[in-house]
């Protein structure tokens, strides 16, 4: 396709009538689509690896991918990109592509349980699907089914497969993979702003005096990011202060000015340091004005739990993990426990009773007093040797770096960024971590403006835009809103054209939970859509074993043939990202939107067709009956109210939630695909068992749709055509401006909106609550603070599992900058194949002789739940201090996921993948 | 002459004659075979020169490597037939701390000493840094590292990580806003193992290793780096005597002054 | 109806059925190629499957992990070279030496070497062709090998590589059954082709120069073929079947063991013979002996 005059002067009568009321549209920043030379036709889109979100170009020619490049006009990355951005050519044409939807079937080619895969239409795929569904939903009601979602969901997929499960099943079984990345994130923004995401962005690392990492090996995982952290270290090396902090060494030291190796967990501890140093010796630190004004002091319980099985002696459970599991009920006070918890009172050698267990989320206001009282037994002593965590280090030299840190974050002159991940996230009392760093953050002041920054680093790339803004969480709904919020569902119900009630009140089962409903019995039907939850879950063999031999039935959409795949009893071949429209949300709220480039590869078809498709078996008779949902919660049958807003009951779900009136005025075609095939709405040259395409822009229609929610609510988006002329805009987009720094009035026009002085914290949630002390809440007497951020106290406490003499080493988690995930995609391209075909354990020189391994030398790793064999690394590019290995996860060769442990935190229900107990012996 | 003593001195002198020219050829043959360079050998391994003369071609080596990196050179491979040699960007040497290839040599073409460090009574502890095998070198125009390309896989994938393969990080001067992470090989440190080269995720490997003889150019030896400590080490066997030549030194003095002018 | 001689096999047959009934007069041809077959497979093993009976292969190798062997016609060109030989080497090639030396003849030729085996089914292709009668056998002299074996030690020493060890058909062969071919394969058809149309029983009874260096080892070994007069009948199946024939320059003058060392004791010989005139022996049977070179 050449681009005439005639396209050009469209393209350029678009982009003045956006500038014109107002959008910025920078003339380079516009996406003309060009053909060149050699007949390639290139086209923007985004990086399918990781949360940076990296504009990328995608050239096209006899509707193939032929080739990538940086986008050079892309403000994240300027045309660079890391290696597994490098090949997003090379991620679909993998020589074992999924084309044809598979199921089990016997000899007589029917559905059998303990059949071999066998290719199917989709017709008949979906016909046992529906069937199977209705089978389990009438016998156990929406909590039997489920879907397990993504961070890697475009953002309308996500939108279609929250209204189907919600709005259509009333079901609010549906979460995404991004429960194990970034729920404990969302947890300390909610509690301590409000509102979800981060207030800065990527620019922060340009501004940044001192730049501190939590947990986050950005070298590897952001490597893009890095290279901006490395180039503000490089403007100005001797100022400019990098600090690691991380429980291993890890590339990021090879810049860093200090390293600081702790023990896993002791970050609760270290942060708490840092306060109490700020409280009692540097008062003068404390930004008095700003905390006085925006901010309030708060704590919670600490008797939590570890957010395992409340059943301690689950049947399921193997005995060698009962010891373990035991912890969520109780656990025996440690001396280092007692003495964090001093002010509270509790002695070393006691039981304490996890009573909040349930009730991990509340939280209560309490004085600057308690505050410091609560932090007063975090002394230089007692923190520097309860988070050493190397062996080997002197304390004295540990001693210095802490106290060097303090200066670091404390000093009048230096603007402070805090980075973390995972290290933060996966973590038993991962929400409190993240609300400890705001609380560093906030006593200082430093926040929210250019350079002073706490910031959480998302790992997906659509973590941010689809698993958290949409809500294809368990208890959300889009915009920050919440399931259990009679308010936010009429909101939902409105814009989603149900009748009012449709939507479950009662939180659903997240991630884990799900497996453990699976294995329970509890839940029989899941989907999982664009993720591989049987090898990203903790304590696997559980939930292998829930899988193949129960009743139940489990659909997965992949691209690749994967350990959820293998699990399966219904495979659908799904198209991939430049194989349909999307748009993802990076980690600083930036929105990105791409074009279909070419036809899916075989019959795969889209996560969003396949929804939608699969909706068109239900008529609403069916849904929308009444539910008993538990012993409290029946839902009530909606058809009365649905016959009043004219629906019939032959309607099916297709009808209401994704082909009514409002999506058929979407037209197709339309100018913006101008050139450009969409599959789902005028169907493709395949002609896929004769779908001609459903008319109309479906995914414009959802997007345009989704965007209502957050309009006015502090979460605007821009409109569907404007994002395919930008290169992303950062949320909350008002009067065509993106905005920069959030809560500052100086950028956001919601902020100066709040009319609060310079700063606004304007957040809706959890903007009520009871007042205390710091042994809980006194009376019943609820303070609201508008536009205040909190600043939380939080305590010290021990991991759900500490090795001991049988399980003698730490065993971490994580990923490889060569590969994504669990590898599906990345271990297809042979030169990512090549680069890191294995993963190692990597593990201290000592701890392998002392063992009698070799370099290479495969062993086994053994824990209370599971063993994988692994060849050992001690000279690689993490250096683990004694005591300790790390694994990666993305080699389905080497399942660590059979060893770790499913202790979540509990506020947000996310893994904690980095420390379990493991014994190693010789394979 | 008798014909039967006849027929014996000629048969003989056939024989000779063949067996000369035969000679030729193989001498040649050996010459060629010889000056092919490019090849790897294993840890250990004497200076090629002396590899050739004494390996004895049994593969006991290759039979030792763990990770059947080794191979014995075939016809055809353009290296010296049956002697044990790796390629790095298929099967590198894995840097076994135990050198398992070593010890198995009968002829010590595999010397120990070569990569072992002597303990306080002169035994000899391996030490498998002390290899050098070959050397890295990287192709600047096409490592995409160089180019701003957050990849550095070499690096990562270096057993001797930040010390034969480091990370030289400059400012990323066309954005402004990124810097390079460029891998940089250290020949005081690089083994030749060539893990690197078979990480190297572009098409053909832009960092590769070599016969440390090819890689590596020589320094002066009349000149000594000021700023170097150590530089004069170096140096150290060199003879005094020295006797500079180019062809302005073609003729002698006296000669040269006897010249006509012109 | 013509009786071909299958060298493989190793005797005269006409029919399948006699061949079997013959059985008995193949023992050593028998016994021979399992020996060959036996080494061979027990270093492939060693390589292919770690097994440590046999490891390395005929140049230098290692019995049980412990004991070395090593060729010491290879070791002395390693060693003319220019290189210090190692102990193990040393050792294994003093013991390699030794044990022919003291067997006697050029059994590692007979018994061992994988090149036998494919000169032999040339001289029977040869045969069966009857590929002498066609052609004129180019005329070389069998002294031709102690030619090659001196050239070996000089080039080694002019080249600084083991030089006979660098081209050698038989290193080719062995290497190229455990470690695999490239193209050392031509190298043996060179040697089958040269066998089967130039010079008969040429590369091993004339060029191998390793050959040559076992004739000399082998000179005054103890196991030596023993001729008798009385009982012979002068059929000369011996002699026709006789790779090496000028070491039976006896048969028909007078009874006498072998002394050759060029006689490789593959005992065909023996099993041609109807009469029991020629048979295994050793060295101090020598009563009647006038064998020489």
């Amino acid at each position: 396709m050449k681009v005439t005059r005639r396209d050009f002067l469209k393209t350029t009568a678009a982009v003045s009538a956006a500038t014109a009321i107002g959008m910025a549209v920078p003339d380079e920043l516009m996406a003309v689509v060009k053909e060149t030379e050699v007949g390639w036709r290139w086209d923007k889109c985004v990086c399918r690896f990781c949360g940076t979100g990296c504009g990328i170009m995608v050239a096209t020619r006899n509707d193939m991918i032929v080739a990538v490049k940086g986008d050079p006009l892309a403000p994240v990355n300027m045309g660079l990109n890391c290696i597994k951005g490098y090949f997003n050519a090379k991620i679909m044409y993998g020589a074992d592509r999924l084309t044809d939807p598979l199921l089990r079937v016997n000899e007589a080619g029917e559905f059998d349980k303990k059949g071999k895969f066998k290719p199917v239409t989709w017709e008949k795929a979906f016909d046992v699907m529906s069937s199977q569904f209705k089978k389990y939903y009438n016998e156990l009601g929406p909590t039997g089914v489920s879907i397990f979602g993504s961070g890697q969901y475009t953002i309308m997929e996500g939108v279609a497969a929250v209204k189907l499960i919600k709005g259509g099943f009333r079901s609010n079984n549906i979460d995404p993979n991004a429960r194990h990345c970034m729920a404990s994130a969302v947890v300390g923004f909610i509690q301590t702003f409000g509102i979800d995401e981060p207030a800065g962005n990527y620019d922060d690392m340009h501004h940044a005096d001192s730049i501190v990492l939590w947990g986050a090996n950005m070298s590897e995982m952001h490597p893009v990011l890095w290279s901006k952290v490395t180039d503000r270290k490089l403007s100005r090396p001797d100022w400019v202060k990098l600090i690691n902090i991380t429980t291993f060494s890890n590339r990021c030291s090879n810049i860093a000015d200090m390293e600081i190796v702790i023990k896993p967990n002791s970050d609760l501890a270290l942060l708490n340091y840092i306060a109490r140093e700020i409280v009692y010796n540097r008062p003068e630190s404390i930004d008095q004005d700003f905390v006085d004004k925006y901010c309030v002091f708060a704590t919670g319980p600490i008797d939590i739990g570890y957010g395992m099985r409340p059943e301690i002696n689950h049947s399921k459970y193997r005995a060698s993990e009962l010891d373990t599991a035991s912890r969520e009920a109780s656990k025996t006070v440690t001396e280092d426990e007692a003495q964090a918890w001093s002010s509270l009172g509790i002695k070393a050698g006691s039981t304490l009773e996890m009573k909040n267990a349930k009730t991990p989320v509340k939280h209560w206001a309490i004085s600057f007093e308690d505050f410091k009282k609560g932090l007063e037994p975090y002394t230089l002593d007692f923190v520097a040797s309860l988070a050493k965590g190397d062996p080997d280090e002197s304390l004295s030299g540990f001693k210095e770096k802490l106290v060097k840190l303090v200066d670091y974050y404390a000093a009048k002159d230096r603007k402070v960024s805090s980075f973390w991940t995972m290290g933060f996230n996966q973590h038993v009392r991962g929400s409190w971590v993240n609300e400890q760093i705001y609380t560093v953050h906030l006593l200082l002041g430093k926040i929210a403006e250019p350079g002073n920054s706490p910031f959480s680093l998302t790992g997906q790339p659509s973590a941010c835009g689809t698993a958290r803004e949409v809500g294809t969480f368990a208890h959300r709904l889009p915009s920050d809103m919440v399931v259990d919020n009679p308010k936010h569902r009429e909101i939902s119900e409105k814009l989603w054209k149900l009748p009012e009630g449709t939507l479950n009140p009662v939180a659903g089962s997240h991630y884990t939970k799900i497996m453990r409903d699976l294995e329970d019995g509890k839940v029989k039907w899941t989907w999982v859509q664009v993720n591989n939850p049987w090898q990203n879950t903790a304590n696997m063999n559980h939930w292998i074993n829930a899988a193949r031999e129960m009743d139940n039935f489990i659909v997965v959409s992949e691209v690749y043939p994967g350990i959820s795949a293998k699990v399966a009893d219904l495979i659908l071949p799904t198209a991939m990202i430049f194989e349909k429209w999307g748009a993802y949300g990076n980690a600083e709220r930036r929105t990105q939107h791409w074009r279909q480039q070419v036809t899916p590869v075989g019959n795969a078809m889209s996560d969003t067709w396949q929804t939608v498709e699969f909706s068109k078996r239900f008529t609403l008779a069916e849904v929308w009956k009444s539910h008993k949902i538990d012993n409290e919660v029946t839902l009530p049958d909606v058809m009365d109210k649905a016959r009043a807003m004219g629906y019939k009951d032959t309607d099916t779900l297709f009808d209401v939630l994704y082909a009514n009136k409002e999506a058929k005025s979407f037209a197709w075609p339309d100018p913006v695909g101008t050139g450009f095939m969409n599959s789902e709405a005028g169907g493709d040259k395949r002609d896929v068992e004769g779908f001609k395409g459903y008319g109309f822009f479906i995914q414009k229609y959802l997007w345009e749709e989704y965007r209502k929610f957050g309009i006015g609510n502090g979460h605007d988006l821009a409109d569907f055509d404007t994002y395919h002329k930008v290169r992303g805009l950062k949320w909350p987009v008002v009067d065509g401006k993106e905005t920069a720094w959030r809560f500052n009035a100086d950028y956001d026009p919601y902020a100066r909106k709040s009319n609060n002085g310079k700063f606004a914290f304007y957040g809706k949630a959890l903007k009520e609550i009871p007042k205390g002390d710091l042994f809980g809440p006194k009376g019943s007497e609820k303070v609201s603070l508008p536009n205040k951020a909190k600043i939380f106290l939080r305590h010290y406490a021990e991991p759900a599992e500490v090795p001991n003499a049988e399980y003698p080493f730490w065993l971490s988690t994580g990923r490889v900058l060569e590969h994504w995930h669990s590898g599906t995609m990345t271990m297809r391209v042979p030169e990512l194949y090549r680069a890191a075909p294995e993963a190692l354990c990597f593990m201290h020189p000592n701890d392998a002789s002392s063992n009698g391994f070799r370099d290479n030398q495969l062993i086994w790793i053994e824990s209370r739940r599971g063993k994988v064999k692994a060849r050992v690394d001690t000279r690689g590019r993490n250096n683990p201090p004694r005591g300790m290995i790390f694994v990666p996860w993305f080699d389905e060769r080497v399942l660590i996921n059979k060893v770790t442990l499913d202790a979540t935190c509990p506020l947000s229900k996310e893994t904690d993948f980095k420390k379990c107990a493991v014994k190693l012996y010789k394979a | 002459m008798m014909p039967e003593r006849r027929d014996f001195l000629l048969k003989t002198i056939k024989s000779l004659g063949l067996a000369t020219a035969g000679g030729l050829v193989w001498a040649g043959f050996i010459e060629e075979g010889r000056s092919a360079p490019l090849i790897l050998r294993p840890p250990g391994a004497v200076p090629e020169k002396q590899f050739i003369a004494s390996c004895i071609k049994c593969g006991m080596c290759v039979e030792a490597c763990p990770y059947d990196s080794l191979k014995l050179s075939q016809p055809g491979d353009g290296r010296p037939i049956g002697t044990p040699f790796y390629i790095p960007r298929t099967t590198p040497c894995r840097m076994c701390k135990d050198i398992p290839c070593v010890p198995a040599c009968p002829t010590g073409s595999l010397d120990k000493a070569l990569v072992s460090d002597k303990d306080k009574d002169g035994e000899l502890i391996f030490n498998i840094s002390l290899a050098r095998m070959g050397l890295a070198v990287i192709d600047r125009e096409t490592c995409i590292a160089y180019s701003g390309i957050q990849c550095d896989a070499c690096y990562r994938a270096c057993p001797l990580i930040d010390s034969a393969i480091t990370v030289e990080h400059t400012r990323n001067v066309r954005t402004g806003k990124h810097a390079m992470l460029a891998p940089v090989v250290h020949s005081n440190a690089c083994t030749g193992c060539g893990i690197c080269e078979k990480a190297c995720v572009t098409k053909k490997a832009s960092i590769f290793v070599l016969p440390v003889a090819l890689a590596m150019g020589e320094a002066s030896e009349r000149y000594v780096k000021g700023w170097e400590e150590r530089d004069e080490e170096r140096l150290k066997d060199v003879p005094e005597k020295v006797i500079t030549e180019t062809p302005r030194s073609d003729k002698k003095a006296v000669d040269y002054l006897n010249e006509e002018v012109f | 109806m013509k009786r071909c001689f299958d060298e493989f096999v190793g005797a005269y047959c006409n029919t399948p059925l006699q061949h079997a009934m013959d059985m008995r007069k193949y023992k050593y041809l028998i016994s021979r190629r399992m020996t060959q077959i036996a080494v061979l497979f027990l270093f492939f093993a060693g390589n292919a499957y770690g097994w440590k009976i046999l490891r390395g292969n005929l140049s230098s190798a290692k019995v049980l992990d412990t004991l070395p062997l090593s060729d010491p016609f290879a070791v002395a060109q390693s060693f003319s070279a220019g290189t210090a030989i190692a102990k193990d080497a040393l050792t294994g090639a003093l013991i390699i030496f030794l044990f022919y030396a003291v067997l006697g003849g050029r059994v590692f030729c007979g018994w061992v070497c994988p090149v036998n085996m494919v000169t032999d089914t040339a001289r029977s292709l040869r045969n069966h062709f009857r590929l002498d009668s066609s052609w004129k056998s180019w005329d070389i002299s069998r002294s031709m090998r102690y030619w090659v074996a001196g050239l070996s030690i000089t080039l080694s020493v002019t080249l600084g590589v083991a030089a006979f060890e660098w081209i050698s058909p038989i290193g080719m062969l062995h290497r190229g059954i455990i470690y695999g071919f490239g193209f050392g394969w031509a190298f043996v058809l060179v040697v089958f082709l040269f066998d089967l149309f130039a010079v008969k029983n040429g590369f091993c009874g004339h060029v191998c120069p390793l050959g040559g260096f076992y004739s000399l080892a082998g000179r005054y070994g103890f196991l030596r073929i023993g001729y008798d007069r009385d009982k012979c009948t002068m059929c000369m199946k011996c002699i026709e079947i006789c790779p090496e024939k000028q070491v039976l320059h006896m048969v028909g003058s007078q009874s006498g063991a072998v002394l050759s060392g060029e006689c490789i004791n593959c005992g065909r010989c023996v099993e041609a013979c109807d009469d029991d005139a020629v048979n295994f022996s050793n060295i101090y049977a020598k009563k009647q002996s006038v064998g020489s070179r």
